[in-house]
């Protein structure tokens, strides 16, 4: 598949460290969105605040870059605006799970056709490395230098819960997989959500014995299980492990569909 | 016939972050005095693809050659 002409090129090399995976789940999407087949001038890429939020200046779409943690809000309105656009919105642990949470768990429920990945390397990296609500529990960071204490967020089963119509979890270290995860939430109509295991060598990797991009991905693939394989395992093994796999795939009806319904029925009389 | 590709580096992209030179099954990547990488066997590539899905710079292509032989 050819990248080259999905890219900016001349905004080429990114700003990323060297090994950071934010690259490897960039180019995931990109051969996720060739695979839908979308005409490029109909495909908007939305992201907040983080090095993850960077990406969409990288890609040659339609682009916006907004404010932390609001990017699915801004998503939301273009969806509902002209709902024949694909909307992507690239986000970070922090930028999704923490300020942006509660709009994450709403375009959930209302399951608007957004399609949000969330770039989860347990940190928030562009602010040189504080704990997110993703962060593992024990983890180093720099506000907990003595080990986090917080239980992290298990985002795939809580925006399932919240109503999403497609939810998988993947890992950099599993590549072709989480292409696969890209294609099959971009092909969905409702919510989708997509978290890729990226690693931030810079910020999470020295601080927690992983001294490599190579080591943080040998620890992807050490500690990743399947979801089935999971479903035999008790809470107690599972702890620590990264669960990889397709958590919800559903067909309820799209939002947008549903308002665009709406409003027929009213102007017909019907209501 | 097994497949064979053609690898090449973009030098301008690479951060010589080692990670496609880890994961060739073939061991024909590796990274030069300078931070780069290389392609020190290119004759046995056989066009899995592994480093350029990896590659986080877009540094590395991967074309399958046609096979003559
Ligand atoms: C309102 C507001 N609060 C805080 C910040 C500072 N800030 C910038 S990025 C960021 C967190 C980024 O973490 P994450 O989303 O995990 O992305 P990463 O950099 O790790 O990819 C924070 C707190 C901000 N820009 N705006
Ligand atoms: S600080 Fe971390 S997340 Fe940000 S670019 Fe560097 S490695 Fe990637
Ligand atoms: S994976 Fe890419 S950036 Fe890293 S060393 Fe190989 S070619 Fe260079
Ligand atoms: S395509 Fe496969 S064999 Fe060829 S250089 Fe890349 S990883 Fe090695």
């Amino acid at each position: 598949m050819e990248l080259e002409k999905y890219f900016r090129e001349n905004k080429l090399p990114h700003i990323w460290c060297p090994g950071c995976g934010h690259g490897t789940v960039m180019s995931s999407i990109i051969r996720g969105i060739d695979k839908a087949g979308w005409d490029p001038n109909k495909v908007v890429v939305v992201s907040g605040i983080g090095c993850s939020s960077r990406a969409p200046g990288y890609m040659d779409f339609n682009t916006l870059h907004t404010v932390h943690g609001r990017a699915i809000a801004f998503a939301t309105g273009i969806k509902l605006a002209n709902p024949e656009l694909k909307v992507i919105v690239l986000t970070g642990d922090g930028d999704g799970a923490a300020i942006g949470g509660n709009h994450l768990i709403h375009a959930c429920r209302r399951n608007i056709g957004i399609k949000v990945v969330l770039f989860n390397n347990y940190i928030y990296g562009m602010t040189s490395g504080q704990y997110s609500p993703m962060t593992p529990e024990g983890s180093l960071a720099t506000t907990s230098p003595y080990g986090n204490i917080e239980p992290p967020f298990d985002l795939c089963e809580l925006t399932k819960s919240a109503n999403a119509n497609f939810v998988a979890r993947g890992t950099v270290y599993h590549t072709r997989p989480l292409i696969s995860y890209m294609e099959k939430a971009f092909a969905k109509d409702g919510f989708s959500y997509v978290e890729a295991i990226s690693q931030c060598p810079t910020y999470y990797g020295r601080r927690n014995r992983l001294k490599s991009p190579v080591e943080m991905l040998e620890w992807q693939k050490k500690n990743s299980v399947d979801i089935k394989k999971a479903a035999d395992m008790e809470p107690e093994e599972l702890q620590g492990k990264i669960v990889t796999g397709i958590f919800a795939d559903r067909e309820k009806e799209e939002y947008t569909a549903r308002y665009d319904r709406l409003i027929s029925e009213i102007q017909g009389g019907k209501k | 016939m097994p497949k064979k590709g053609e690898v090449s580096i973009i030098e301008k992209r690479c951060k010589g972050c080692n990670i496609c030179a880890t994961y060739c099954p073939k061991k024909i990547l590796g990274l030069r005095e300078d931070g780069k990488m290389e392609v020190k066997d290119p004759d046995n590539c056989i066009a899995c693809d592994l480093c350029e899905l990896r590659c986080p710079d877009y540094a590395i292509k991967v074309e399958v050659k046609e096979n003559n032989e």
